[in-house]
């Protein structure tokens, strides 16, 4: 387990800093706010391999689900209203 | 950018760099518990009778906090109304200019959306025995609530019931504290009711009623707060 559990940590660590730089360069806003949404979802995994469920869940829940959420929300919001 | 703002920027960064290297290098990790936790990992599960620790230290040991989170949570929900209150669009509108949901979300919804707050309930009734609890449990409630939304933007949940659920709950768990500190050992102790048998569904005194109380509020709030954004109205 431990084995497998330190090169895994090694790469959801890459992978969540690849997606925020994502987040920060892209020039798409809704690839920004999936990509931020994303270095969520990994710091979730990473929270389970580390042994903390709990914080595991705020983490998937808050983080990557409500936030993502509220994102998409207001960019509707703002097109909507940059239509008229 | 001039110089002088450069030389600051760096200045700092400097600083910076040199306080995170020192921690860097000076961290060692601890090969003991100190003090404190020492005493949750051996005394938690006799003391309060809940199978998951984390939550019996979040309710019981560490309840003042908890209960300053919450109220955290309830003032920011309370100025996000506040605020948002002023552009409030009448029923059965949602704005000029609304996007029909498609065939997908609306069937889905219908099915997912039960579902998730079974879910929601299941995490925060079960917060004594697995992980979760109050909080992740009402983050969830507040999810299936976003779906409901997003399938039906016209829909409209009751301000008056979420509001009666989070100020009950509110209520309730503050007095549960105060009868723990007048019948039991202090304020938020859980052991006003009996403890039970170790792992079942009614053990850990009041740790359960305690976290479904919160799971509620936090529910509660987080949906009040995402549908305030929803109901604003844009300005014409």
């Amino acid at each position: 387990m431990s084995i497998l559990l330190f090169p895994m940590s090694l790469l959801l660590a890459a992978a969540m800093i690849g997606s925020a730089a994502l987040a920060l360069f892209t020039t798409q806003r809704i690839t920004a706010v999936l990509a931020a949404g994303l270095v969520s979802l990994f710091a979730s995994v990473l929270f389970l391999l580390l042994a903390a469920p709990d914080v595991a869940m705020t983490e998937a829940a808050i983080g990557s689900g409500l936030t993502t959420f509220l994102f998409l929300f207001v960019m509707g919001r703002i097109r909507r209203e940059s239509k008229q | 950018m001039s110089l002088p703002r450069h030389t600051a920027v760096f200045v700092l960064l400097a600083i910076l760099g040199v306080a995170f290297w020192v921690l860097l290098t000076g961290y060692a990790p601890d090969e003991t518990l100190n003090r404190s936790a020492l005493y949750y990992a051996e005394n938690t599960v006799s003391d309060t009778g809940a199978q998951n620790i984390v939550a019996a230290i979040i309710v019981t040991f560490r309840g003042l906090d908890t209960l300053g989170e919450v109220t955290v949570l309830f003032l920011t929900a309370a100025i996000v109304g506040l605020v948002l209150s002023h552009s409030r669009a009448p029923r059965k509108a949602a704005g000029p200019g609304i996007l029909p949901p498609g065939e997908l979300l609306t069937t889905g919804a219908r099915i997912l959306v039960p579902m998730i707050l079974l879910f929601g309930a299941y995490v925060f009734v079960n917060g004594h025995l697995t992980p979760g609890g109050g909080f992740q449990g009402g983050a969830i409630l507040a999810s299936g609530a976003v779906l409901a939304l997003l399938a039906d933007p016209t829909r409209r949940f009751s301000h008056g019931a979420i509001h009666l659920v989070e100020s009950t709950s509110g209520v309730l768990y503050v007095l549960i504290g105060v009868i723990g500190a007048v019948i039991a050992g202090g304020f938020l102790d859980n052991r006003i009711l009996p403890l039970g048998e170790f792992g079942t569904m009614l053990s850990a005194g009041a740790i359960p009623v305690i976290y479904t109380l919160i799971g509620l509020k936090v529910g509660a709030e987080f949906s009040s707060m995402l549908e305030s954004f929803e109901e604003t109205e844009d300005p014409a």
